[in-house]
């Protein structure tokens, strides 16, 4: 069986402790990951500073350059997997095997790393608003004529990644190219792609101790989230709320990611389907900026028809078919459980699964012996249903009827919202609300990213912070 | 000896062992169900099922006659209903388990926290705990019995006893309340007062702590170069990893004893650590006073296979508590005896896995 170890420093090391990620439909083990226990973490990031040094020995430039060919080795070359190699179509492959995502998606997700290695300077110019990478060098140096300087929050950078769907790893790999260490801890079901990266970056150029990589536990996890100097946790919305007022810890829990249509716009919804479809359903339904809610003032029934009547359409499909749209579940326990759970939900009054109207089974099915949770659409009468705001790993939403003066206080902290009207009040009032992380007006894809736009916080923001500043260049001595 | 011969040896020494086991066990029953010595709650378990386990209870396998100990006996009081009477004017000590919520369970001690650790004594080196040293524990100690066990251990082994009190309760609330910064500074706090201890008395050669505050002192200093020979460690459970990493990144060559006991056990010894064998920690209970047994999970009464994976079945019998039968919320797999401890160990002692399910919200 293949295993992955961890790297301490970019040095392999193999652990007593073991966990297997079995594939998805055989539900054999398929990799084992060394796990690293809290101490080991502990005292490893203890020489953050000397690891952080390391780095700084290379021109921001450099790193950026090295960045981009990292990109095309990530691409297209054989690389380390411990102690065998895995070609690219290995990689997408094995993340299929043990996520369950059909090799379409993964290869869409495996093109969205590899987009932010090779625009690596597009990318960190949108983060620091063009500032001059040297800058990072020097610690100071002239934006538009103003001096302007800049030092490290820390001398790391730690990161709780998830399972979900492998495109979220594009939001860490500017922090090594910015000159910060990466401490990374991978999901059990998807440690492919946070190794492959590291791999490629090494081979590209960067010095290997500043990369650690823990497969680990809940509280090696915690470890590392104490340990590091700034953090960044994908996690669910338990893992998320012991952190939440931690500010050196940036979130990433449950979008809840809606769009809302405007009462000016409604009575022409239906032009704006393949918008809601394509936000609800891209990539399985597995991120946190897929839509889970659809939020109008009024026709919320005919709304959720329209959805459920093309969403019903979709039906699990091999997984190297490349027409597959939707993902099982590696772990067939937590689709019962959500399946469950939304059942329970529905026993409120005052919503209805509008899918179920168009398919003969339930939303719960195997196919080929994995386990599918098939996409759901429901309506709510109103945003007090237990229903209305929810989020789960699989197409699921809900149209919730809502008046829109209501609307922005009804529908709490929301990821991205993508709002359809003309209205300049509804506008106003989405653009001064703290609860949005991105905006889209206009009918854009929830799903649609700009590198340049970052969401749920600026990484550099995070990793960087900017300080009063003035020189003279000529000293004078007594 | 050959290689036959020492199986041999071994198999008498089993079966002296169960015989031992056998006999002692008809003893405590004897002593807790006898009207004059016994304990008030197992009268009063007796006379309400209706059969005497004095007539009744010849052998220790006998003991599944009464099926499984209800931890939620131990919740509450009267306390005293489990004082023998033959002990009811011995000054009692009252130890707690657990008990971040609720209830916790209590048992009473006489002298059994002391008869536990000094059997426990004759399996550590001198060498590594030099008879006459002092000693260092920093960890759990209010309700619990570390507090008196490891100091009567220190004063067995002819040394002195110092103290660093850990409340492990407030740890637990500090992590639910998601005050992490908190729980660092507190447990920083544990380290600060050990850390000044042992800088001023250089005759603190062991130490017995918790292998988180393991940890925490080695970030802070060489334990090796405080003169520190010995550490014996438990309260939580160890992983073979964490003992790897103690023995090869931690500890500089000092002797290292992991240990598996709680409140209503005693104290289980381990088998030597060694890297050929993976570190495994392989504990072997204080037979005959308590019997640890891997069963099966969905039918406790059938104990598991070697190396098969069950559910730990704790069995106390000491004249000062009876606990048949009490399924412990780990699981480990069932070991083979050992020449040392010839009769079943538990290897890798973990929490029981089935008692975590959990509902994931949110995609992230």
């Amino acid at each position: 069986m293949l295993h992955l170890p961890i790297l301490r420093h970019g040095r392999p090391y193999r652990s007593l402790s073991v966990s297997s990620t079995p594939h998805f439909r055989t539900k054999e083990p398929f990799v084992e990951l060394s796990l690293a226990n809290p101490g080991l973490i502990r005292r490893d990031l203890l020489q953050a500073e000397r690891t952080w040094s390391i780095l700084q020995q290379y021109k921001a430039q450099d790193l950026l350059r090295m960045t981009k060919r990292a990109a095309e080795f990530f691409l297209h070359d054989p690389l380390p997997l411990g102690e065998a190699w895995q070609t690219p179509e290995e990689y997408v492959a094995q993340i299929s095997a043990t996520t369950g995502l059909p090799l379409v998606m993964v290869r869409k997700n495996m093109m969205k790393i590899y987009g932010v290695m090779a625009e690596i300077d597009h990318v960190i110019s949108g983060l620091t608003r063009g500032i001059e990478p040297a800058v990072l060098d020097e610690g100071y140096g002239e934006v538009n004529g103003h001096a302007v300087s800049f030092f490290p929050r820390g001398y790391n950078l730690g990161v709780v990644l998830p399972n979900n769907s492998p495109g979220v790893h594009s939001l860490w790999i500017p922090a090594i190219a910015m000159k910060i260490p990466l401490v990374l801890k991978p999901g059990s079901a998807e440690p492919w792609s946070p190794y492959r990266v590291i791999q490629a970056l090494i081979k590209a150029g960067f010095p290997p101790e500043v990369f650690s990589y823990y497969p680990t536990d809940h509280a090696g996890a915690g470890e590392i989230l104490r340990s590091s100097d700034r953090c960044m946790l994908f996690g669910d919305v338990g893992a998320v709320k012991s952190w939440r007022n931690d500010p050196r810890v940036e979130l990433h829990g449950p979008g809840y990611s809606k769009i809302v249509i405007g009462g000016d716009c409604i009575d022409h919804f239906d032009r704006y389907l393949d918008v809601m479809i394509q936000s609800i359903a891209e990539n399985s339904g597995r991120s946190c900026i897929n839509a889970s809610g659809v939020w109008v003032p009024r026709r919320g029934r005919e709304i959720a028809d329209a959805l459920a009547q093309r969403l019903a359409r979709i039906e699990p499909k091999p997984a190297d078919d490349p027409d597959a749209q939707i993902a099982p579940f590696a772990d067939p326990r937590v689709a019962e459980r959500i399946s469950n759970m939304i059942d329970k939900g529905l026993y409120e009054p005052g919503a209805e699964d509008y899918t179920a109207r168009y398919r003969p089974g339930g939303r719960l099915v195997t196919f080929d012996g994995a386990t599918y949770l098939l996409p759901t659409i429901l309506y709510c009468e109103s945003p007090e249903h237990g229903l209305a705001n929810r989020e789960f790993l699989f197409p699921f939403a809900s149209v919730v009827e809502c008046p829109e003066e209501q609307l922005l206080e009804a529908m709490g902290p929301t990821l991205v919202v993508t709002a359809i009207t003309h209205s300049e009040r509804l506008k106003s009032r989405l653009l001064a609300s703290s609860h949005v992380g991105r905006l889209n007006l206009g009918p854009i894809p929830t799903m649609k990213i700009g590198w340049d736009q970052p969401h749920e916080g600026n990484l550099f923001e995070h990793l960087y912070a900017r300080r009063a500043f003035q020189q003279v260049r000529e000293l004078v001595h007594p | 000896m050959s290689t036959i011969a020492v199986e041999t040896d071994l198999a008498l020494r089993q079966q002296q062992v169960r015989e031992r086991l056998d006999a002692w066990t008809r003893e405590v029953i004897e002593w807790h169900f006898n009207p004059d010595t016994g304990t008030p709650f197992w009268l009063d378990w007796a006379a309400q099922a209706g059969w005497d386990p004095r007539k009744e209870i010849h052998t220790y396998a006998d003991l599944d006659k009464f099926g499984n100990f209800q931890d939620e006996w131990l919740r509450g009081g009267p306390v005293r209903r489990w004082v023998p009477k033959a002990y009811a004017n011995s000054p009692i000590s009252v130890f707690e388990t657990g008990g971040s919520t609720g209830v916790p369970k209590s048992r009473i001690n006489i002298n059994d926290f002391r008869i536990d650790y000094e059997l426990f004594s004759e399996t550590l080196p001198d060498e590594a705990f030099p008879k006459g040293a002092d000693w260092i524990s920093i960890g759990p100690t209010g309700p619990r019995r570390l507090r008196l066990a490891v100091e009567h251990l220190a004063q067995y082994r002819g040394g002195i006893c110092f103290m660093v009190d850990l409340d492990p309760r407030w740890v637990i609330k500090l992590i639910k309340w998601g005050e992490m910064q908190m729980m660092e500074r507190y447990k920083q706090h544990v380290i600060d007062q050990a850390l000044t201890l042992l800088r001023a008395h250089p005759n603190i050669k062991c130490i017995f702590t918790t292998p988180k505050l393991l940890e925490a002192l080695c970030e802070k200093v060489s334990l090796k170069k405080l003169g520190i020979t010995g550490i014996f460690c438990g309260g939580t459970e160890m992983t073979p990893q964490f003992c790897r990493f103690a023995v090869e990144e931690l500890l500089e060559g000092i002797y290292f004893a992991p240990t598996y006991g709680n409140t209503l056990m005693g104290l289980a010894v381990h088998k030597p650590l060694t890297k050929e064998d993976g570190y495994a920690i392989v504990y072997y209970p204080p037979t005959p006073r308590a019997m640890i047994e891997v069963v099966d999970p969905d039918n406790p009464s059938r104990i598991v296979e070697y190396g098969e994976t069950g559910r730990v079945r704790l069995t106390t019998l000491t004249k000062e508590f009876f606990m048949p039968r009490f399924l412990e919320r780990d699981e480990c797999e069932r070991e083979r005896p050992h020449p040392l401890y010839p009769w079943d160990g538990v290897r890798n002692v973990r929490p029981f896995s089935r008692f975590s399910a959990t509902v994931v919200e949110g995609v992230y």
